[in-house]
């Protein structure tokens, strides 16, 4: 993309919502970050993560979440505000997934409603990292209304989909800056075939404001509580996406 | 028997103590209700505490508990009755409300508790039901009164009147010194105590915090803006005042007082010491207000304080605004959802893993070194373990396949067991049995926790 499109770019955003060019903090994984619009997942935007269409237990999609927001407490070095109705993020499970648990302020709230209440009061406090929510549903009001404070406080917001029940209608759309789709997939290397070896999910990203979607695996590295390198791939095994099939504008695929 | 009147039922000539017949008798269409004391005392306790809107020091009269003598209240408005136009204005507000709730109320107000008692009782009538004696009047408006305005037993007054003292003032020529030996002391200590020679103290219905603000509005209120601008007001008063003491508040409780003659009470806390208006008044939610039908009177007060000097609150130790923003962030949480339920994880030495990880602040984190690590262990831990049906090969292997939720799982890979063993050092009832810990990961790679106790199966936890 010229230098020039990019400056235009930033002009426009900066008249739509009032605030300068957006900052990002990279993944870490070349291969996604050369994905996403400015080399990373963009700050003070909303992100939705939710599990797979006919997945019951969201252990992969709250495991992406998190995953997607420690490079976010590490760069800021501010706690994570974590709101839900059960609040049972296992301490010594996110430390052995190499992250701090120290840096996750739970609460824990009543319903939908309240979590979404207390997840904007956390996006109007300057001293967080960043927002992340579970909710079973979510209106294109109540998601609008979280874009929005993310954007005009600067605070990134997560949301992540968590489903008590089945889906009984169609998703309404989003209005998310990404929204990801995570299923898991079989783990990778370990030391002995018949043991289970780093957490691996097949990640869809569904949305993304400025970039095609994509299928992505991804590995992530327990020792050191990031994503792994070597194993970041494309997923080419779901067929190519339209996104390739029309070229999009040079934009290089990984 | 009767053991309360009306007024009307007062002018046929009945009165306490008479026999029901005897009145149905007389007044062939007397309107009778059963007594109730305990609901009385609970109707009385519940007007003092309404009381609470013109003077915190408000308490149920324990010598006129009696329903015929006329149940009492007694209010300290030292100090107060500025707030309210002057000690007249106060009275006369207080009984035209008293008279709009229903209750045939007589008062007055005096130097001491003693003398405002028998003026009350004694001094007032159907055209004057409120009175204000001036300060160092008590004496003079005293002594027309009957000795029964001392609160006299009724044996006291009858040996009284037996020797012809029909009025205080008559008490009042006899030398003092004489009185305790004739008429035993309950006369001279009721007397003393009425023209304030000896101190009474009001024991109030409840503990009254020493910081408190109180906002009085001129009409009733019931929209959130004006409640909310009045909140506003009320924490700017009360860190006023916390201010000159140098002290911050822990706990607060703000109370309304309805038009209706009912309130409310809401009490939080705060998480470490604060005196910021702006902070304290956004701990309220207006809309959690309930205004019914109408607000008159709000106060808002700092239960439990601590020590907080300005140079704190300049020259925060733990880094500035942030700091501060965070605190302010947990308190506006935990106000809406109670405190312990905004939290951060902190490690516990235990092998039991729904015990490994306890509650601590959230405000100071504990480092990642605490955490043990290498052994695996689920992102969300359940509750309650699920119980699941599971087949294994042999006695020790993990299960071959499972049904979880009515989803059947063929298990490909898994990790185990890892045997934990109840703490035996609590005496905990169904935590008997050891338990097999197994990681295992299904044909889609999806990874549970799950664990054998004895035959039975279960899944424990979910991984990422």
């Amino acid at each position: 993309m010229s230098p020039s499109l990019e400056a235009l770019r930033a002009q426009v955003r900066a008249l739509e919502t009032g605030v300068a060019a957006p900052r990002v903090v990279p993944l870490g994984v070349p291969v996604l970050d050369a994905w996403l619009p400015g080399g990373g997942l963009t700050l003070a935007a909303l992100h939705q993560v939710e599990g797979a269409r006919d997945e019951w237990d969201d252990g992969p999609a709250a495991g992406f979440c998190l995953a997607l927001a420690a490079p976010l407490i590490a760069a800021l070095d501010r706690p994570l505000l974590w709101v839900a109705r059960q609040a049972d993020l296992h301490g010594p499970g996110l430390a052995a997934m190499g992250l701090d648990p120290g840096g996750l302020i739970l609460v824990q709230a009543d319903g939908d409603r309240e979590v979404l209440w207390a997840m904007e009061e956390g996006l109007r406090c300057g001293a967080l990292a960043g927002v992340a929510g579970e909710v079973a549903e979510l209106t294109p009001t109540a998601g609008r209304r979280l874009q929005l404070a993310a954007e005009v406080n600067g605070v990134s917001a997560f949301l992540l989909r968590r489903r008590f029940g089945p889906l009984r209608r169609a998703e309404p759309p989003s209005v998310a800056s990404t929204r990801w789709r995570v299923a898991p997939a079989p783990s990778g290397s370990a030391p002995l075939a018949a043991l289970p070896g780093r957490p691996r999910w097949r990640v869809e990203l569904l949305r993304c404001r400025g970039a095609a979607p994509g299928n992505f695996l991804m590995e992530w590295d327990d020792a050191s509580g990031r994503f792994a390198l070597a194993a970041a791939l494309r997923d080419r095994s779901l067929g190519p996406r339209p996104a390739e099939i029309i070229g999009s504008g040079g934009r290089r695929a990984g | 028997m009767l053991a309360a009147v009306d007024r009307a039922a007062a002018a046929a000539g009945l009165g306490p103590g008479m026999p029901l017949a005897d009145g149905r008798a007389q007044v062939p269409g007397l309107k009778t209700a059963a007594l109730t004391p305990l609901e009385d005392a609970r109707a009385l306790a519940r007007l003092a505490e309404w009381c609470g809107r013109y003077t915190p020091w408000t308490a149920v009269d324990p010598a006129g508990s009696d329903p015929g003598a006329g149940a009492g209240l007694l209010l300290d408005v030292t100090g107060c009755a500025h707030l309210f136009g002057g000690e007249a204005a106060l009275a006369a507000d207080l009984a035209a409300r008293l008279t709009g709730l229903g209750f045939a109320a007589r008062l007055a107000l005096a130097d001491t508790v003693g003398a405002a008692w028998g003026l009350a009782r004694f001094g007032c009538d159907r055209s004057t039901p409120w009175r204000v004696v001036p300060r160092g009047a008590a004496r003079a408006a005293l002594a027309p009164l009957p000795p029964a305005a001392l609160r006299l037993s009724a044996a006291g007054g009858e040996l009284l009147a037996r020797f012809g003292l029909n009025s205080v003032g008559a008490l009042y020529d006899l030398p003092p010194a004489t009185l305790e030996p004739r008429f035993g002391p309950e006369l001279a200590q009721r007397l003393r105590q009425a023209l304030g020679l000896t101190p009474e103290v009001l024991s109030p219905l409840a503990p009254v915090p020493p910081h408190v603000a109180r906002r009085v509005f001129a009409e009733p209120v019931m929209t959130a803006a004006p409640l909310a601008r009045g909140l506003e007001k009320l924490a700017g008063g009360l860190c006023r005042r916390l201010e000159s003491e140098a002290l911050g508040a822990r706990r607060l409780e703000l109370t309304v007082y309805r038009v209706d003659g009912s309130l409310r009470r809401l009490a939080l806390g705060t998480s470490r010491p604060s005196r910021d208006p702006d902070h304290l008044a956004r701990l309220f939610a207006p809309e959690d207000i309930d205004p019914g039908f109408g607000i008159e009177v709000m106060t808002l007060a700092a239960s439990v304080t601590e020590p907080l000097s300005a140079l704190q609150m300049v020259l925060n130790p733990e880094g500035g605004a942030g700091a501060q923003d965070l605190a302010g962030l947990v308190d506006r949480l935990g106000a809406r959802f109670g405190l312990g339920r905004v939290f951060r994880q902190r490690p516990v030495e235990s092998h039991l893993p729904e015990r490994a990880s306890g509650l601590a602040s959230a405000l100071d984190p504990a480092g990642p070194a605490a955490w043990r690590r290498g052994r695996p262990r689920p992102l969300r831990l359940f509750a309650h373990p699920e119980a699941i049906e599971a087949v294994a090969l042999l006695p020790d292997h993990p299960p071959a396949r499972f049904r979880w939720r009515r989803v059947r799982h063929e298990v490909v890979r898994a990790e185990g067991p890892e045997r934990i063993v109840p703490e035996w050092w609590r005496d905990d009832p169904g935590q008997a049995e050891a338990r097999d810990y197994f990681r295992v990961e299904d044909a889609a790679g999806r990874r549970y926790w799950l664990y054998r106790a004895g035959r039975r199966w279960f899944l424990h936890g979910l991984f990422a």
